[in-house]
């Protein structure tokens, strides 16, 4: 068990360190065009599931969970986009699948998915969030709360084409 | 007689003030409502390390001959046993946390966690892991006391630099008031024990001088 999460977390650091090297050289044209690439941040893909289904609510709700997606450079809105969210909740582990949704953005970029309240785990209470589908680089996001008590997460995905 | 009897009375009360600093973080954390969303591993590995932050106070405590009717022979046993039972609580705490969520354990051993508290506890814990080890091996490793301390009280001062910041940082079952006591108190302690330290070698240095 143990052996199959640290390849795939092998697996992940070290696409995301290829990733990080690949685009080094390309990252000031784009920045001096506009809006930089969102970054993967540490410890953004601990506990990822592969392909969660798109739901209408994680579990019970009750907790809302809200970004948007633009494209780097122009800053578009992307429409249509598969946004996968999960976290340690009053309903279930970070691991455990129930904990896991995706939902698409709209016409305007912008998601939204209702969710059971995020706890602290690990020391801080944060969400998980994953853009994943191949079309741009895939980028993972650990957003933490302020306060355990918030009942609202936001996070914020600018993709740069595959 | 009246000096006698405040005597009499402070033993019991510094007792008291020790049990009380770290048994009401303990008893507060156990009415944690994070607690209801939490598997029994993971309770265990939080519990191991709140016992630990306890443990960490006690030991200056011990070795200063602060706490009242231990001789110097039994406090330093004793700060020895619990020095190996620090070690224990912090292998408790670091495989409960594997095992409830493996990716961010590995992240923290590795230094690349980000959580901010992650590289203090994990840099105090290995500290303390050297410390466990080399104590054992002291006599038959034929270093002095003083040779000893050399080692042992910057590893010390590593263990309740990282410990305090490691749980003041911390969002989860500990209370703040009553987890920022402890660690206050886990300060002045380690303060007062390097205070009296440093002023006894002074003494001593001076006497030699003397002479």
């Amino acid at each position: 068990m143990a052996s199959v999460v640290l390849s795939r977390r092998n697996l992940l650091v070290a696409g995301g360190s290829i990733l990080a090297a690949g685009t080094s050289g390309l990252l000031l044209p784009a920045r001096a065009d506009g809006l930089a690439p969102t970054e993967t941040m540490s410890g953004g893909a601990n506990n990822y599931r592969k392909g969660a289904a798109i739901v209408e609510r994680i579990g019970k709700g009750g907790f809302w969970m809200s970004g948007t997606v633009r494209r780097a450079g122009d800053g578009a809105p992307l429409a249509g986009q598969r946004i996968q969210i999960w976290a340690h909740t009053t309903e279930g582990q970070e691991h455990e699948p129930q904990s896991h949704g995706a939902t698409l953005t709209d016409k305007d970029g912008k998601f939204r998915l209702d969710m059971p309240q995020i706890i602290p785990i690990f020391g801080q209470p944060h969400g998980h969030l994953a853009y994943d589908s191949g079309e741009f680089k895939t980028v993972f996001l650990r957003p933490v709360m302020r306060s355990a008590k918030e009942t609202s997460l936001e996070a914020h995905f600018v993709l740069q084409a595959a | 007689m009246e000096k006698k009897g405040r005597r009499s009375a402070r033993a019991p009360l510094i007792w008291v003030a020790l049990a009380l600093a770290i048994g009401v973080p303990i008893a507060l954390a156990a009415g944690s409502e994070q607690l209801a969303w939490r598997g029994p591993v993971y309770i265990l590995a939080g519990f191991a390390g709140i016992i630990a932050l306890g443990l960490v106070l006690v030991q200056p405590l011990l070795i200063g001959g602060y706490l009242p009717g231990l001789s110097a022979y039994r406090g330093r046993r004793a700060h020895q046993w619990i020095g190996g039972a620090l070690a224990l609580a912090m292998v408790i705490h670091v495989a409960g946390l594997w095992i409830t969520s493996p990716p961010d354990m590995i992240d923290a051993l590795t230094y690349t966690s980000p959580t901010p508290f992650s590289p203090f506890g994990v840099t105090a814990m290995w500290a303390i892991f050297i410390v466990a080890l080399l104590a054992p091996l002291r006599r038959r490793l034929g270093l002095r006391l003083r040779t000893w301390r050399i080692v042992h009280i910057p590893l010390a001062i590593v263990i309740v630099a990282g410990s305090v910041a490691h749980c003041l940082l911390i969002e989860g079952t500990m209370e703040t008031i009553s987890k920022a006591a402890l660690c206050a108190a886990v300060l002045a302690a380690t303060v007062k024990v390097m205070a009296d330290l440093w002023r006894r070698r002074t003494l001593r240095g001076e006497t030699a001088a003397r002479q």
